[in-house]
């Protein structure tokens, strides 16, 4: 039996939530109107499913688990999360993935500025971000580590892949983009190579992935060619300071 | 070597008749002052890069080592002072930012200097702290609006979170990064014997201080370093890391060369890769925001941990603080423009901010103006040099103080403010293995215990001269308090009446 949340409190549905979690692995919330922190720090093994809007701060810190949205999320989804998956049928809202260490996130349609800023790897834990049309400004601000992939289907006329000082401050990590991008929007040392065959591999894996989750054609997708944004430097501000001894 | 216009800082001068050539200045020098003449065996002495850190004073066993400040006078300048001109042609050398260690060393008023405390004559006994009680405990946290009862007495009303401290003294935020982990380690330990907590600051928590989860206050900055569930969850509170006294406004950045695998480990991002705060969180634009990372906080620790929000004491300083407390925050911490750092652009640490006292005394009025100040908990930071100023810290209207500077002095930190550099003699702001081996966990606990203690027994015996047997009673008594040699402006602010009044 799911969870309606209708106009209710956010508390109380995430009680019920964490209540009906106890003690099922599964579980799913109807009619959501934007409550917030749905499947905050969900651990390994439990999924949740959303029907409606999420609420700002949808899976922060997730520990593991697994929240599939059917319908849109607004900001900070995945905000400091530290492994599972975020499945979004729509698409997201600002600051998506904020200082992601672990796990993916799959928006299906577009995001709004600074998606996956931040976002750092550690030893195994490697932070994946895939999104199927195209993303607002700072894409990638900060970001040290993970992947994301951009994949820009369903663009129209005169929109651009990515917003202004895209990878402005990365340090670390590598952004996949798919066919045209706009130059001008990039930020300074960033570096935009060809993929190489382990980077083929790894792409091919988050596109299935995709395809799989929101029934793209997989073909299709790939029958763009890719680029990979890298920065030029993993120190871009080593020469910064000058002790003042 | 080219020049670099900038005449040495220090002399070390060292008495011939003294030294016995033993080497132990030449071993304990990081910035290699000392060393060996050819013969292998004559120690001999290059002041150019000596900080005055003592540590080769310190350690000399016959006394033979002295160090000067080393006098080569410019013409006299009012405006254009030694300072700047070094600093320019440090900037001229490298184009980099200035970068400083520890707070601010301009000659600010410090308002704690010119506030004087009352004490009992006659009509209101003082209290003798040694035969009758005196109590310090402080209990920080969310207080609810009103109290309801049942018939029995009982209280009806569901508590929030409180943590019960020993001493109103708590450790304030520095990261493992910033110092070194025997460092952080000395004062979990001073923090659980004492009965009160320090702070991770935003460097994560390092495995080998799981056993002291119970008396940290865990940071959540804009990188969001080492932050994950278990992380939020083994912590006495958590507090969100919106600015430091030291560098208002501005992020943190810890080089790539101090993330070594232990501090790796514990911001979780790889070796040798750059630490970067930036200044702002990201997901934070206005006090709205703040509420929804203050409320995320809280549920994803099922509401058990109070939230702190830490900012720096800037011009709008009390109605930030009201905007906290109207967001959630169970605590909020403001850091004075004095406060310490392991590092900070100058420019900023000696221009940007305001005292702590004004400030305090300034966020104090406001939430008491509207009806709030008893609902949250105020900590004060932004450097306590002595019992003293913790009392009128108190009296202004602080719950409870941060201190990092005294313990770390009580470490043997000598204020040589160049923590940046990574060489700390003292093996507290560095993380080169050789240098941190040499401050042992297990005897500078003690010393940090034994100055809060000490410190402790100071605010008793002030209290009880007050006649004042509680720091409940203490905490926003602006009336224990009086300002020598400020203007009305500065008495009005503070709120306090002038000595004789």
């Amino acid at each position: 039996m799911s969870i309606t949340a209708g106009l209710r409190r956010y508390e109380d549905v995430n009680e019920e939530i964490n209540r009906r979690l106890k003690s099922d692995d599964k579980t799913a919330v109807r009619e959501v109107n934007g409550q917030r922190y749905l499947g905050c720090g969900l651990d390994s093994g439990k999924s949740l499913d959303i029907y409606g809007t999420a609420g700002n701060d949808l899976a922060c810190y997730l520990n593991g688990g697994r929240v599939t949205v059917y319908g849109s999320a607004q900001d900070a989804v995945g905000n400091t999360m530290g492994g599972g998956e975020i499945i979004i049928h729509g698409h997201s809202g600002d600051a998506l993935g904020y200082g992601m260490r672990d796990g993916k996130i799959f928006v299906r349609d577009n995001v709004c500025c600074r998606g996956g800023i931040h976002m750092k790897e550690f030893r195994q834990m490697k932070p994946v971000l895939v999104i199927g049309e195209n993303a607002g400004a700072f894409l990638g601000e900060y970001m040290a580590g993970g992947t994301i992939v951009l994949l820009g289907l369903n663009m129209k006329h005169g929109e651009k892949l990515f917003g202004p000082h895209c990878a402005s401050g990365m340090h670390g990590g590598k952004i996949f983009v798919r066919g045209a991008f706009p130059k001008a929007n990039l930020a300074q040392n960033i570096s935009v190579c060809e993929l190489e065959p382990e980077d083929e591999k790894e792409l091919s894996a988050y596109v299935k992935a995709y395809c799989r989750y929101f029934g793209a054609d997989y073909a299709e997708i790939m029958s763009k060619p890719f680029k990979k944004l890298v920065p030029a430097t993993s120190r871009p501000y080593a020469n910064l300071y000058t002790p003042n001894l | 070597m080219s020049i670099n216009y900038i005449p040495r800082r220090f002399t070390v001068v060292r008495d011939k008749e003294l030294c016995i050539n033993c080497g132990c200045c030449v071993r304990q020098c990081s910035n290699e002052c000392h060393y060996y003449a050819d013969d292998g065996k004559t120690a001999l002495v290059n002041s150019n890069a000596c900080v005055a850190c003592h540590r080769c004073v310190d350690m000399c066993p016959t006394g033979a080592l002295r160090i000067e400040k080393y006098v080569c006078d410019y013409r006299e300048n009012a405006n254009w002072t030694p300072q700047y001109q070094q600093e320019i042609c440090r900037q001229a050398a490298t184009g980099g930012v200035l970068l400083s260690g520890m707070g601010t060393p301009k000659p600010y008023p410090v308002y704690w200097d010119k506030i004087l405390l009352n004490a009992s004559q006659v009509t209101n006994p003082s209290i003798d702290p040694l035969r009758e009680p005196m109590e310090i405990r402080t209990i920080l946290g969310r207080k609810p609006e009103k109290i309801t009862v049942e018939k029995k007495g009982k209280s009806t009303v569901e508590m929030p979170p409180q943590v019960i401290l020993e001493t109103p003294i708590m450790f304030s935020a520095m990261s493992f990064g910033s110092i070194s982990l025997n460092a952080q380690k000395s004062l979990a330990m001073a923090a659980k014997n004492l009965g009160t907590l320090f702070n991770t600051g935003e460097g994560g928590l390092h495995p080998d201080l799981k056993d002291y989860t119970d008396c940290a206050i865990v940071q959540v900055a804009s990188g969001r370093f080492g932050v994950h569930k278990e992380y939020l969850q083994n912590s006495r509170f958590i507090e969100i890391k919106i600015g430091q006294g030291a560098k208002p406004g501005i992020g943190g950045h810890l080089p790539g060369e101090k993330v070594n695998v232990e501090v790796s480990n514990a911001r979780m991002i790889p070796e040798g890769s750059d630490a970067i705060s930036p200044a702002p969180h990201h997901d934070i634009y206005s006090i709205e925001d703040l509420r929804q990372l203050i409320w995320s906080l809280k549920q994803a620790t099922h509401n058990e941990k109070p939230v702190s929000v830490k900012i720096a004491a800037v011009h709008n300083v009390a109605a930030i603080v009201s905007g906290c407390a109207r967001a959630g925050a169970d605590i909020i911490a403001i850091d004075g423009f004095r406060g310490g750092t392991g590092a900070a652009p100058t420019r900023i640490r000696d221009n940007v901010g305001i005292p702590i006292e004004l400030a305090l005394a300034a966020a104090d009025q406001r939430l008491r103006d509207e009806g709030i100040r008893s609902s949250i908990s105020l900590v004060a930071a932004g450097s306590f040099r002595c019992s003293a100023d913790i009392v009128k810290a108190i009296a202004l209207g602080a719950d409870a103080c941060y201190c990092a500077s005294a313990p770390l002095i009580a470490m043997g930190c000598h204020m040589c403010q160049t923590c940046n550099t990574g060489k700390c003699n003292w093996g507290i702001a560095t993380q080169r293995p050789e240098l941190v081996k040499r401050l042992n966990p297990d005897i500078m606990h003690e010393r940090v215990e034994n100055l809060i203690n000490a410190w402790n027994h100071e605010i008793k015996e002030i209290m009880g001269g007050m006649g004042i047997n509680s720091v409940d009673s203490l905490r926003g008594n602006r009336l224990m308090l009086r300002g020598i040699g400020l203007t009305e402006k500065e008495l009005e602010i503070l709120g306090i009446k002038h000595a004789g009044e």
